[in-house]
Order: C-alpha cells, then sequence, then structure tokens
C-alpha cells in the first residue's frame, strides 16, 4: 500500500473507532474492541525490539507489570490517571535501561532466556510482597465508565502506531534493523550497537508501561503478580509472529486475529486457542517467516499476475 | 540445627531431579546446538505418562519407567522428525533462535492439550509404601524420594557410560565437537541429531516419572521445570552428564538455604538470580567452552 493511501486509510479506521462508543448496544463491543486495542499496543511495542532490533525480550511483561503496578498504586492514591500512567511508564524505562546495560551483553538465545529469568525473579518477588488482590474503591467502581478506558486505549495504540511508523523510516530505525541483520557488520559500518538497542528497549518498555498503565486502569480487581505473569510476553510474541515480526502492519493483523480466535473460541473451549495459535506459530516459524503480512503479499501478487 | 540439616537433605533429594531434568536439555543443547525450551513440558508428559500407567492400569511407578522411557525415546523421535530437523539445517546462530520459537510454540501447544485433556488438577502417585520414612539421626528421608534421587544418578550415570563407550555415543560426542569435521570422518551427523535428541526426550521422561511419584504433575508445570533445566545448565556448563547431575544437586542445596534463610517463597528465586548473575558474569555462558 501506498503511503498517502495507508495513512488515509488510516484515519478513516481511527474514526470509525472513535465513533463506536456512540453506536455500540452492549459493553460487549467495547470489551472486544478495548482487547484488540490493549494486544496491538502491547504486541507492536515489543516488536520494536524484537523486530527491528532484533533482540527477542522475553522478560516483557516485566515492564507491563511495572507499568501497571505504579500507575495502579498512584492512581488509587489520588493522582489523576495520565500522570499516574506517566510514572507508570518511568518506572518501566528507567529499570528497562538500568538491566539493559548488562543483559546486552549477552547474545542472541542467551539475552532471551536471561531475560525471561529476570521478568520471573520480578513477577516472584512482586507475588511474595503484595499477595493481597487489589480492587479498586467502591466511589470509583460506582463511576467507572469503559468509554473512558476505550478511548484511553485508542489514543495510546495510535499513539503506539505512530512512533514505530516514525521509527521504521528514520535513521535510527534503520541501524536497529541493520543491527538484527548482523551486529558486528552494522558496528563496523558506524553504527552504535549499544546506544541503537537501548534506544529500541527504552521506547518498547516506555510504551508496555503505558499499556500495564492503561491494564491497570481497566481491571477492576486482580492479583498484583498477574500483570507479570510470563503470557503477557508470550501474547506480544505470538501476536507479532502471527502477524509479521519487523513490520508495521504485523502486529495489527496478529492482535486482531488473536484476539477474534481467543474470545470466539473461548465461549465453547478454554485456552483452545492457545492449542491453535501454538501449532500457528510453529508453522510459520518453519514455512512462513514473514507471517501474516507475507502471506498477504504473496497474495496480491499472485492476484496481480491473474488480473491483466 | 535439625531444622536445618532437614531443609538441606530435601533439597539434597529434589537436586537429584533437577540434575536428571537438566541432563537431557543439556545433551540436545549441546549436541543439536537447539535450545528446546519446551523440555520441561516433555517432562510434564512423562508424569502424566506415569500417572495414567499407574491409574488405569495399575503400574507402580518406578516400574512405569520401564514404559516411559521407550515411550519417550519413540516420540522425542517423532519431534526430531517433524520438528526439529527442519531446525538443524540453518546456520548455528539461526538455529539457537528459531529452535527457541519452536519450543516455544511446543510450548504452549501442550500446555493448553495438557489441560483440555487432563484437566488444570495437581496429580501425584501415591503408592502404597507412600509414607515411608527412613530416620537418621533425628533426620527424616522419605525413602520415595530417596529412591528417586539414586535412579537420577544411575541413569545420569548410564548415560555417561553410553557416550563414553559405545560407538554411537562417539559419534555423539564428536558431532557435539564439531559437526563437520565429524561429517568429514564420516559419521553419520543426522543420526547422532536424533539419537541425541531421543535421549534427552527419554531422559525428560523418566525425570517426569519421578516428579509425579515424589512430588505432584499439573500441566503448568513445564515452563518452571524449563528454567530449573537452564540454571542447572548454565551452572553446570555443556559436555559432562556427572558434571550436571552435581549442578543438580547444587541448585537443590541452594534452594534449601534460601528457603530456610528468607522463607519458602524465595526458594524460587535463589536459583533464577545465581542463573542471571552467571549468565552475566560469562556472556556467552558457562555454555561456551
Amino acid at each position: 500500500m501506498t503511503r498517502p493511501r495507508g495513512l488515509a486509510l488510516g484515519v478513516v479506521v481511527v474514526a470509525a473507532l472513535a465513533a463506536v462508543p456512540r453506536v455500540a448496544r452492549t459493553d460487549a463491543e467495547l470489551n472486544f474492541l478495548f482487547l484488540v486495542l490493549l494486544s496491538t499496543t502491547l504486541a507492536q511495542s515489543w516488536n520494536i525490539v524484537a523486530g527491528y532490533a532484533g533482540q527477542v525480550n522475553l522478560g516483557h511483561a516485566a515492564f507491563f507489570g511495572l507499568g501497571a503496578l505504579t500507575t495502579r498504586t498512584l492512581w488509587i492514591g489520588g493522582t489523576p490517571v495520565l500522570l499516574a500512567m506517566g510514572a507508570g511508564a518511568l518506572v518501566a524505562t528507567a529499570f528497562a535501561l538500568l538491566i539493559g546495560v548488562v543483559a546486552f551483553r549477552l547474545r542472541g538465545a542467551y539475552f532471551a532466556i536471561g531475560t525471561l529469568a529476570l521478568g520471573e525473579i520480578l513477577r516472584i518477588t512482586v507475588g511474595n510482597l503484595l499477595a493481597e488482590i487489589s480492587t479498586l474503591p467502591a466511589a470509583t467502581i460506582a463511576s467507572y465508565r469503559l468509554a473512558d478506558r476505550y478511548y484511553l486505549a485508542l489514543a495510546l495504540a495510535v499513539a503506539t502506531l505512530g512512533v514505530v511508523g516514525a521509527l521504521g523510516r528514520s535513521r535510527a530505525g534503520l541501524g536497529m534493523q541493520a543491527i538484527r541483520e548482523d551486529e558486528a557488520a552494522a558496528e563496523a559500518s558506524g553504527v552504535n550497537a549499544l546506544g541503537l538497542k537501548l534506544l529500541a528497549l527504552a521506547s518498547s518498555t516506555a510504551l508496555a508501561g503505558l499499556a500495564g498503565g492503561l491494564f491497570a486502569y481497566y481491571h477492576i480487581s486482580y492479583y498484583p503478580s498477574h500483570p507479570f505473569g510470563a503470557h503477557w510476553t508470550f501474547d506480544a510474541l505470538l501476536i507479532t509472529f502471527v502477524g509479521g515480526v519487523g513490520t508495521f502492519h504485523g502486529p495489527v493483523l496478529g492482535a486482531i486475529f488473536y484476539v477474534v480466535l481467543k474470545e470466539y473460541l473461548a465461549v465453547r473451549w478454554v485456552d483452545f486457542h492457545l492449542l491453535i495459535f501454538g501449532a500457528l506459530f510453529i508453522g510459520i516459524v518453519l514455512l512462513l517467516p514473514g507471517g501474516l503480512v507475507e502471506a498477504a503479499a504473496r497474495l496480491r501478487a499472485l492476484a496481480g499476475r491473474r488480473a491483466p | 540445627m535439625t531444622a536445618f540439616v532437614q531443609q538441606m537433605v530435601l533439597g539434597l533429594l529434589i537436586g537429584g531431579l533437577y540434575g536428571l531434568a537438566a541432563a537431557g536439555l543439556s545433551l540436545v543443547f549441546g549436541v543439536l546446538k537447539v535450545l528446546n525450551v519446551a523440555h520441561g513440558q516433555l517432562i510434564m508428559l512423562g508424569g502424566y505418562g506415569a500417572f495414567w500407567l499407574g491409574a488405569l492400569a495399575g503400574f507402580d511407578p518406578f516400574a512405569a519407567l520401564t514404559l516411559v522411557i521407550p515411550g519417550a525415546l519413540a516420540f522425542g523421535a517423532v519431534l526430531y522428525w517433524t520438528l526439529f530437523a527442519w531446525v538443524v539445517r540453518a546456520s548455528e546462530e539461526t538455529r539457537v533462535k528459531n529452535s527457541l520459537l519452536i519450543g516455544f510454540g511446543l510450548a504452549l501447544a501442550l500446555d493448553a492439550l495438557a489441560v483440555r485433556l487432563w484437566t488444570a488438577d495437581e496429580r501425584s502417585i501415591t503408592t502404597s509404601y507412600a509414607g515411608a520414612v527412613v530416620s537418621v539421626g533425628g533426620i527424616a528421608i522419605p525413602l520415595v524420594r530417596l529412591a528417586s534421587l539414586v535412579l537420577a544418578g544411575a541413569l545420569i550415570g548410564g548415560v555417561h557410560l553410553l557416550l563414553l563407550r559405545t560407538r554411537w555415543g562417539r559419534a555423539i560426542r564428536a558431532t557435539a565437537e564439531d559437526w563437520e569435521a565429524a561429517l568429514l570422518t564420516g559419521i553419520d551427523v543426522r543420526r547422532a541429531y536424533l539419537l541425541a535428541f531421543a535421549i534427552g526426550t527419554a531422559l525428560a521422561g523418566a525425570a517426569g516419572t519421578l516428579v509425579s511419584v515424589g512430588y505432584s504433575v499439573s500441566p503448568s508445570i513445564g515452563l518452571e521445570w524449563t528454567l530449573k533445566a537452564l540454571v542447572v545448565v548454565v551452572l553446570a556448563g555443556l559436555g559432562s552428564m556427572p558434571g550436571t547431575f552435581v549442578g543438580g544437586l547444587v541448585l537443590g542445596l541452594a534452594e534449601a538455604a534460601a528457603a530456610w534463610g528468607f522463607g519458602g517463597p524465595y526458594r524460587e528465586m535463589v536459583g533464577l538470580v545465581l542463573f542471571f548473575v552467571v549468565l552475566v558474569a560469562r556472556p556467552q555462558g558457562l555454555f561456551a567452552r
């Protein structure tokens, strides 16, 4: 798709999504779209560090969790929610930079399992220290408006896509992709590898922190260690890979597909979507490394050849 | 003091299983250069295999090992042919990354499958001798767990001898050392890969059986056991089966010490922290020779 056409289509879709709360008859539609938007944000944020910069971060949930924990604590304490979310993003990013300097000494699979261990350390610590379930105060529940959460999710998803879109074309973004392809070669041609990897991690985790904040704002009650669970990382990874890793559209397509499948199948079989997605994921890694985006491109090429 | 010693003894007993869990992962990683993060799920499947053999056919769990191990060997061979044989064709760097992703997809699918088939309940095998305890100077040693430790050591020793003494074992070791050189000397590298993967899966199956008798299995134990095995592999390094066993015992003792010093919830932390520190202190891991 050409850039102006893509942008125009994007504007139309966002405008349509913004109108949904006015026409939706039940909360079900809004909740469904909220999940799509949250998943898009989470997957796209993971895509920055893993897809563009090629660093498979399996500790992504830690940053989502830190954002959620900070936002929830401040917001229930009386801070305006947007400010609290900003603080959550700040905490997540600060932790990421602290960890990143150490973790980026690891390469490839070692980085992946090292970050997985870090995420689990954080989850267990939070679970130990904050074992009580976190529930919103009655007054907040009484004035709870789903549309507020929905608009915030829409804004955050648009902002995330904006960041990734800008990054993909920028000098820094190209540097990240060069690191992904061959770190030594990139450094030899003047790319500051550590600096760019830290930049990728910082922007990725800031967005994950904001997504965590949104989760904290949305959910009435949950265990504080829940947003730290490794399954948040796994969701982001699955969505990104099935959609198309390292692409702009991939995580969006993946998120829609994932949530539709999950919600549709959950009616009949709990967790069955994970079986399908696991199998699909293996197939994509082996046979179609470009995911749905590549499949769409191939279909379009095929259709183009057929049409005169 | 007695309480401390008691904790450490229990830590040592589960440490044997950590060693056994890690042995299979270490063998596969060392030979195929493939990191199978679904290793914990293979342990989980082994545990269910033993559980159902007991529940449906009345097998004693230790006798069930004689069926679980060949079953796991065959299952490992099938997994290798259908999934990992594709991965080993790639260059070494892509190999590790792709295997990580495939193992991850496999883990997810097996977790979901286990929940569907057997529900999320925790299961453990209770035998007539389950409560039997040997008492030494006020320290209670559960007999089943002691037997598990001995069996774990015996199995690891058996694989060690297999690798050291037999023709196939030599082929596997040569492939681990340098597969291109091995290929040039006429070793069937693909067969060495297949064998190593099948043996690794069999070790996982055996570990699962012992977990289901001394402890318990549920569909969600996979990730936990993969992490334990990874910690041990990082601590012990690749290439030595007895070393891996000792690494498992060390992790068991370290966990027990942490639980005694800081309380039970911190048991899980110590291994992960150790793991991260070792990994970062030696950026290529203790993996690298």
